[in-house]
């Protein structure tokens, strides 16, 4: 039977104006209003404050915590012409990188491939194991590797027999580096992991009916299921890696500021030296880089839901 | 998988077939024990020290005793501090919840003119304007506000952080239930609020839940906020007073800390993989942060 | 019990598309009513703001003789059972069933016998007690059915009541529905794109597309007489042959072929006007021999439909097809000569523009 000549209404979806149970818009307003007043305070104040502040020489203590003067962009001429501040963003972004982008991400989806193809049992051992480091408690995490890396105790000297090698001391950015690969690999494998179970199974199938080896199937009917995901979740652990504040556990940003990246020297500069005005200064900064990743990386979700 | 060989080519090929096999074979498992060891390795000492008469820095079978937690038990900074964390996760939790239910049932049931740029600077606010971020002026904020020193200021703080995303998921979660249910309750003539409590919040439990679930999780494992908006020891969570546990000597008190970081851990843990398995953790756009 | 009344009423979305465009339909007190028409044509549209779910842009509606058009819902003293029967999935099925006395306030033990003498009524005895989930689908639409018969509604609405049940499920579950109605009297109005479904049911049968109203009738007379070809070819289980063709020498020309004019288009069509010719392929017939003032053609495809088949004729000279549909007995082979038979009677005109010709 030919289909009758579709009408040209609106479709239900469409014309769905939504307010099923009454509610009404000022109800709604009500509804709404708390919730926006707890992040306005203590979300949206912070941030827009960091933006005067950092022209300010608001200090933690003596004359200048009293009394702050406008400095005007002192502040930002101070952080950009000064070699901590450089130093700090240099090992952020090598921590950024060894961390995220190819500790976490590469690992992850290593992992979650690998998996893919062993027995039930041994995947659910595994995803078990690495979701625990993703979950315990950050200080107890940190206490771990401590233990882990000690000079005269540690289990990584017995177990490389590497005598009294001090991995803080010496190798403190890659300590971080590693202890922040193990604690974050688990969002890159699971993400990965739905990614990869999201083929469908068909297409695999076709593309083996028609010969193609294990290399072409990855590349033809894998890759390009799974490239969005690649994206976004590089910026997801970029942005998250970006501002944790957990090695402090570990290094303190030292010796010799040598593990100091971003969010550890804020906060030295300002809650410990009592630099207020520089530390939000570069706060600010931070937060811009913050908004270039996250713009990105909502951009390209919704480009993906439409 | 079985490629479809020529009858006359046998063996070479097919020796090969087997040699990249077993190549295969050992590369993966090969790859899986190193993995299991970088990801076990670590954790074994919080699985063997609680419990050692002796605990050392090093992963070692233990000579078994309870004695650890007795040590624990007999102090008083460390129960309460223990104690603390429930009060910051349960208070931020029970907030989150309230507040967030109620904002994401009315953006999720009524156009408000801005809805969706609302939402999106939402979600764009809390993935930029992080703990560490905003340090700075948040500790001044509360300075200003007297509430340093105060567990209801870091519910405060750690509930506006967490909010925007509560909000996003749970609308998400709103927005996927059927609204027949809402009409049918209203052509009875229930009220608004009879609805919301009739059928929505129990339509939504499974979201409520795992949101409570997270909100724990997130509030319960954070250091950076307490530990700069809390002075008072006696005030501080499990997070922070861990780092305190130190014996006359200046060492850690590691019979302390490990019966400590077992008995810190294993809530979270739980909650997570009672979760996971009961409803199911799956992404919403990136859940831990 | 009520009738109910629409008088122009409009329902227009933002943009200008109007769901509902001038509506003017009397329901009768007691009356198994029928919206008909493709998916987007608006019947759903006119159901909920019959409800009040949605609120109309002008025009009023009448419930008995109280005006309901900027009533709440839940004062218009109308119940609803949805497509997919929104039973609340964590109340059992005494407490879904006794919602509306809920919401009256009445006492709990009251809404408990209640509950209890619905349920005996639809058969869901021994059910009460569980969860919607552990229902079969047919269970669970009567359960809507009997939290909608617990409210004591002055009129039902049902939102394609039967397309959330299987195949055979539903045959049973319209059987049920029919006779419901019946012992109950209660105005009914429902929605449906199957019209089967609603020649089956309904008492009287509004057919829409676009918003407005195409023809308002019987089941017999919108399956005879369709208003229109858009109702020629909405309704019946085969749709409609449509011939285009010209009136010439009191008969009709389809292609270089003659036929008799339909008994009702006698003396309303002049000489060469350009027409449309309309069949229903059941009632049709073939013959094997030439026959006068049949339509000559070959056999080109056969669809066994169980007692009876569905054959397609592509007619010499033209080359369009005719279905006819034929008994068991007398199905032809493919690529045989056949002429195509009528009954003046049962055949229509439709003028340039769709409309049948006749009253």
């Amino acid at each position: 039977m030919p289909a009758p000549a579709a009408g040209t209404g609106p479709s239900r979806a469409v014309v769905d104006d939504g307010d099923v149970a009454g509610l009404g818009k000022a109800r709604a307003m009500a509804f709404l209003a708390p919730a926006l007043l707890l992040i306005s305070l203590f979300l949206v104040f912070p941030a827009l404050w960091t933006l005067y502040l950092g022209l300010t020489n608001y200090r933690l203590s003596g004359s200048a915590a009293k009394n702050p003067q406008f400095v005007g962009v002192d502040n930002y001429i101070n952080a950009l012409s000064d070699d901590r501040f450089f130093n700090s963003l240099g090992l952020t972004l090598l921590f950024v990188f060894g961390s995220a982008v190819i500790g976490q991400s590469a690992l992850g989806f290593a992992i979650a491939w690998t998996m893919t193809r062993v027995r039930k049992s041994v995947r659910a051992v595994v995803e078990f194991f690495v979701l625990l480091a993703w979950i315990i408690p950050s200080s107890v995490t940190t206490f771990l590797w401590y233990a882990m890396l000690d000079r005269s105790n540690g289990t990584l000297n017995a177990m490389l027999s590497t005598g009294n090698t001090a991995w803080l001391l010496d190798y403190p950015l890659q300590s971080i580096i590693v202890f922040n690969t193990w604690v974050g690999t688990a969002f890159s494998m699971l993400l990965f992991s739905s990614a990869l179970a999201s083929v469908p199974p068909s297409q695999l199938e076709s593309a083996r009916m028609v010969g193609a080896g294990a290399w072409a199937q990855f590349r033809d009917v894998v890759f390009p299921h799974i490239r969005g995901h690649v994206l976004t979740n590089t910026l997801l652990i970029t942005l998250w890696t970006f501002n944790t504040f957990t090695p402090y556990l570990l290094t303190a940003g030292g010796p010799d500021d040598r593990s100091n990246i971003l969010p550890i020297f804020i906060y030295r500069l300002a809650l410990n030296d009592g630099a207020l005005g520089q530390g939000s200064a570069i706060s600010l900064i931070m937060i811009i880089i913050n908004l270039v990743i996250a713009t990105v990386y909502l951009r390209l979700l919704k480009e993906r839901k439409s | 998988m079985t490629a479809v060989q020529g009858s006359t080519s046998t063996t070479r090929p097919e020796s090969r077939q087997m040699l990249r096999h077993f190549l295969g074979l050992m590369g993966k498992s090969v790859f899986t024990a190193l993995v299991l060891a970088f990801f076990v390795i670590p954790v074994l000492w919080l699985v063997f020290a609680p419990f050692d008469a002796h605990p050392g820095l090093n992963v070692k079978l233990p000579e078994f005793t309870f004695n650890n937690f007795k040590v624990l038990l007999d102090n008083p900074t460390a129960i309460a501090s223990l104690g603390n964390s429930l009060i910051l996760a349960l208070g931020s939790m029970v907030v989150v919840l309230v507040l967030g239910s109620l904002a994401s049932y009315s953006l999720s049931r009524v156009k408000i003119p801005g809805r969706d740029l609302l939402l999106y600077t939402l979600l764009l606010l809390s993935s930029i304007i992080t703990g560490t971020a905003a340090m700075v002026p948040t500790f001044l904020l509360m300075v200003k506000l007297g509430l340093i020193d105060s567990q209801f200021g870091v519910i405060l703080v750690l509930s506006g952080g967490i909010l925007p995303t509560v909000i996003f998921i749970l609308k998400d979660f709103m927005d996927s239930t059927p609204k027949s249910y809402e009409e049918s309750a209203r052509l009875y003539g229930a009220k608004p609020l009879r609805i919301l409590w009739d059928v929505v919040i129990p339509l939504a439990r499974p979201g409520l839940a795992t949101i409570a679930v997270w909100a724990v999780v997130q509030v319960w494992g954070n250091f950076l906020v307490p530990y700069i908006l809390l002075r008072s020891p006696s005030k501080s969570p499990a997070a922070v007073v861990m780092y305190t546990f130190y014996t006359e000597g200046g060492q850690p008190n590691l019979a302390l800390i490990s019966a400590f970081s077992l008995l810190f851990s294993i809530p979270v843990v739980a909650m997570y993989f009672f979760v996971n398995r009961r409803y199911g953790f799956r992404f919403h756009g990136g859940i831990k942060s | 019990m009520a009738s109910i009344t629409t008088r122009s009423l409009i329902k227009e979305y933002p943009g200008g598309v109007r769901g509902v465009d001038e509506m003017d339909v009397t329901i009768h007190d007691g009356e198994f009513f029928a919206l008909l028409g493709p998916s987007g044509c608006g019947k759903t549209t006119l159901l909920r703001t019959i409800a009040g779910l949605e609120k109309s842009t002008s025009g009023s509606i009448k419930i008995g003789d109280r005006e309901v058009t900027n009533m709440e819902p839940g004062q218009r003293r109308v119940a609803m059972v949805f497509q997919d029967y929104a039973l609340f999935p964590h109340m059992s099925i005494s407490d879904n069933i006794a919602y509306p006395l809920k919401i009256q306030k009445v006492a709990k033990a009251e809404r408990h016998s209640r509950a209890e003498e619905v349920g005996d009524k639809l058969s869901l005895q021994g059910l009460l007690e569980r969860r919607p989930g552990q229902l079969s689908g047919g269970q669970q639409q009567r359960v809507a059915l009997a939290r909608a018969v617990t409210s004591r509604p002055d009129v039902f609405l049902f939102d394609e009541p039967l397309s959330n049940l299987d195949a055979r499920l539903r045959l049973e579950a319209r059987t049920f529905l029919k006779k419901l109605q019946l012992d109950l009297g209660v105005t009914t109005v429902f929605v449906t794109h199957d019209q089967a479904e609603a020649l089956a049911l309904a008492d009287r049968i509004a057919i829409m597309r676009s918003g407005k109203m195409q023809q308002l009738g019987t089941p017999r007379e919108v399956f005879q007489r369709p208003a229109n070809t858009f109702v020629a070819s909405f309704v019946g289980s085969t749709s409609m042959n449509l011939l285009k063709g010209n009136v010439a020498d009191g008969g009709v020309m389809i292609g270089h072929q003659k036929v008799a004019l339909p008994a009702d288009a006698v003396g309303r069509v002049g000489d060469g006007q350009e027409i449309t010719w309309g069949a229903r392929p059941e009632y049709l017939d073939i013959s094997l021999d030439p026959v006068h003032g049949g339509l000559e053609g070959t056999v080109t495809v056969s669809e066994n439909l169980g007692a009876s088949a569905l054959i397609t004729v592509e007619l010499t000279g033209s080359g369009e097809p005719v279905q006819v549909v034929v008994s068991e007995d007398h199905e032809p082979g493919i690529g045989t000569r056949v002429w195509v038979t009528f009954e003046p009677r049962r055949t229509l005109l439709f003028d340039a523009e769709g409309l049948r010709i006749g009253d």
